[in-house]
């Protein structure tokens, strides 16, 4: 047997002209453009000074299209045409809508085609394109700003986000007519921005409280690679929360019971700002123009800190959550990066620092720093940055594999392979004379195909008929650095061959990849059985496969009656196993049919050598003196 | 549940631990890949996470993970010379056949 050493944790065997790129953050609610001027990266702001460019987007019946800060202003007057938050749309299929809808005011278009569509006056747009249209006014800001035309950009995406998804990102940034550098996660993208690419290995938390979402990332840095460890977090809290918490508090003190949508507006455009002012003041008066008059309440940052403390707690109790899943503790945290303008909140700082017993990166502003980071990137892509030959890499989250006989999945490139990455596999044909095979790519890491994610189906065609295990099929995947995976087959002694790019199918959360990562564990022994049963009826039919095919050519010739029914209902024994499904059972039944057929398949043999020998000589068959 | 290891594997792995100057002890698992569908995994360990289940035999941490015990449960860690050749060897119960090459196995 092969004697085996002890491999690393995870490395198991398996110019001169000043070239312009950009790093963009395209986020949930707010999106921003960056790069890098004079080796110093910076946000890029529109004519108003504003860097922040809200995600929304407007059609109008004009079949005019506005973005941003005009677009927002009009959500609540004509909230059907105007989409917010599309990046939940993204890469989602229209049944994963199902969950999502309730909390979207959109029409959708049900269409056959597997990409939602959003009914507006202006037509139907599918969020690629709505994502396009925030991209193209980023794009034309730059282009003005720097004055000239973009090589490319870096956009980043949620760590957590699967092949889908980072391809209708990728798919976005074409139609608005950008080249993607590459996709960068998120987190990463924060990590790089304070450096922490090039300074010392070791374990990072990205805490990201956003406006509407909030999410955190364990990260570990070993040789210039960034894995994401965890992630975890909550995609319904964010600032906005802690502004409604402020509200209810002035709902309560003012003594209002019933609500306006004027008076909404009104006290949460209020909160909002007491809020931020509270970030440098210990007390804030809050003004109201009332129906009763005009009213002023004084809220001191004593008070807001207990308005808003469970909410950091929640934050918290999901850092713990991503921490145990990471399986990494506290104390082994080395930096944590604050992103998210919510992280403004002194209290929020406190509390992080007093969780991790660390004293949080808060230089760079929070809202800017994943933009910054991606333009630091695209700055070394586009070939500006002499010392920056670095290539950043990120891991793959789930493996990728491919659908065997008997249902089983086959795992090609295993979960957190640096990216890029290339593996190939070589399989054969099952039956003889086969002339097609279908690859079925799956992501998971469960044995079954069916407990496994559905990525995509080809088929290689024109394999030349031979008998089964005779074809060389070289299966390749490869997994660029955008996280995007192609497939290709050839048959080596053909040549032919067949391909496919993972298109969008439907969306993972980080929820579910966690939950998919956990399944594999708890149901490691129904998995083993399962294999194990699959394999055995794979064995199980390979057997009567090639009984019945000889039988067929030469049952009659060389068999007796007794010896033919014997086979018969060993074989027919075999079928009724298969079909009970214990393994053993069918093992035994396999052993027992081979046995039965043994003189059989012995006469096959000498009948072969001799219909081969008849008509020659033996001196053909000794080699010349 | 239980993994064992052989004095001289565990006499191997301090040697290695020691030399290499950081680790908890080794992991052993199982990938399905190869030929025969299941593949051995033989590495150092930094880190245990919550997935892992912990055997001590001959001074020596060796650490599983859950879904790898199923495949390896009773089996010992051995070291062996076989002519100019040495590495550590699986002695698994749960072993069904080998393919040629011996890397890989089925249960």
């Amino acid at each position: 047997m092969a004697l085996l050493q002890i491999a690393e944790p995870g490395q198991s065997t398996a110019p001169h002209q000043h070239r312009l790129a950009v790093g963009i953050d395209l986020g949930t609610t707010n999106s921003l453009v960056a790069t890098v001027r004079s080796g110093q990266a910076s946000t890029l702001a529109d004519d108003q000074d504003r860097s922040i460019l809200p995600s929304v987007v407007r059609y109008t019946a004009d079949k005019e299209v506005v973005v941003g800060h005009q677009a927002q202003d009009q959500a609540i007057t004509d909230p059907h045409n105007t989409i917010v938050s599309v990046k939940r749309l993204m890469g989602r299929a229209v049944q994963d809508l199902k969950t999502l809808s309730q909390h979207l005011p959109y029409q959708f278009v049900a269409d056959d085609s597997s990409v939602p569509r959003i009914k507006t006056v202006a037509g139907d747009f599918s969020a690629v394109e709505v994502s396009a249209e925030i991209l193209k006014t980023l794009k034309v800001r730059a282009e003005k700003s720097l004055g000239g035309d973009l090589v490319g950009a870096v956009i980043t995406v949620p760590a957590y986000f699967d092949d889908a998804q980072r391809q209708a990102t990728k798919d976005a940034a074409r139609l608005a007519g950008l080249n993607v550098l590459r996709l960068l996660n998120e987190p990463t993208a924060a990590a790089v921005a304070y450096g922490l690419d090039s300074g010392e290995e070791g374990v990072v938390a990205i805490y990201d409280l956003g406006g509407g979402t909030f999410d955190v990332s364990i990260l570990r840095l070993n040789k210039g690679v960034f894995e994401v460890l965890s992630t975890g977090g909550d995609s319904a809290l964010g600032g906005d929360d802690f502004d409604l918490a402020i509200a209810e508090w002035i709902m309560t003190e003012a003594g209002i019971t019933e609500l306006t949508s004027s008076l909404n507006r009104q006290i949460i455009s209020a909160a909002c700002s007491a809020k931020e002012s509270l970030t440098e003041l210990d007390t804030v008066t809050i003004s109201l123009d009332l129906d009763s008059g005009k009213r002023q309440l004084e809220l001191t940052k004593l008070k807001f800190n207990k308005l808003v403390d469970s909410l950091i707690t929640k934050t918290l109790t999901s850092c713990r959550r991503a921490l145990r899943d990471a399986g990494i503790e506290k104390q082994d945290i080395k930096n944590i990066v604050m992103v998210g303008g919510s992280t403004r909140v002194p209290a929020v700082r406190e509390r992080v620092a007093e969780f991790f017993n660390t004293e949080p990166l808060v230089n760079i502003d929070p809202d800017k720093v994943v933009a910054i980071g991606a333009s630091l990137q695209a700055d070394i892509l586009a070939g500006n940055n002499q010392d920056g030959d670095l290539l950043l890499l990120d891991v793959i989250p789930l493996s990728l594999g491919i659908e065997t006989m008997g249902g089983l999945s086959e795992k090609i490139i295993h979960r957190n392979t640096p990216i890029p990455v290339t593996r190939a596999q070589d399989f054969t044909t099952y039956k003889d004379g086969q002339t097609a095979l279908a690859v079925h790519v799956v992501q998971g890491e469960r044995e079954l195909v069916s407990d496994c994610r559905s990525l995509a189906r080809f088929e290689l065609r024109g394999i030349p008929p031979m008998v089964a295990g005779a074809a060389r099929i070289r299966v390749t995947y490869q997994v660029d650095a955008d996280g995007l995976l192609s497939v290709s087959s050839r048959e080596e002694t053909s040549g032919v061959e067949a391909s496919v790019v993972v298109k969008p199918s439907y969306g993972l959360s980080d929820n579910e990849i966690e939950g998919m990562l956990r399944d594999s564990m708890d149901h490691a022994e129904y998995d083993m059985e399962a294999r194990k049963l699959r394999e055995e009826q794979v064995e199980a039919d390979r057997v009567i496969e090639a009984i019945d095919a000889a039988l067929i050519a030469d049952g009659e010739r060389l068999l007796s009656a007794e010896e033919r029914q014997q086979i018969d209902k060993s074989r027919s024994r075999l079928t009724e196993v298969r079909k009970a499904g214990k393994a053993e059972d069918i093992k035994q039944a396999v052993n027992e049919l081979e046995k039965t057929c043994e003189s059989y398949i012995a006469r096959r043999m000498n009948q072969s050598i001799h219909d081969a020998m008849a008509g020659h000589k033996i001196d053909e068959y000794i080699s010349d003196k | 549940m239980a993994i064992t290891i052989t004095a001289p594997a565990a006499e191997r792995v301090l040697n290695f631990l020691n030399n290499r100057g950081s680790g908890v002890g080794i992991r052993l698992g199982v990938k399905t890949t190869g030929c025969s569908g299941m593949a051995y995994v033989i590495e150092f360990v930094d880190e245990i996470s919550e997935n892992d289940e912990i055997f001590e035999g001959n001074g020596v941490k060796v650490i599983v993970d859950k879904k790898s015990l199923v495949y390896l449960n009773g089996t010992e860690l051995d070291y062996t010379k076989e002519g100019l050749n040495e590495g550590f060897a699986f002695n698994n119960p749960n072993e069904g056949d080998r393919c040629g090459c011996g890397e890989s196995f089925t249960v």
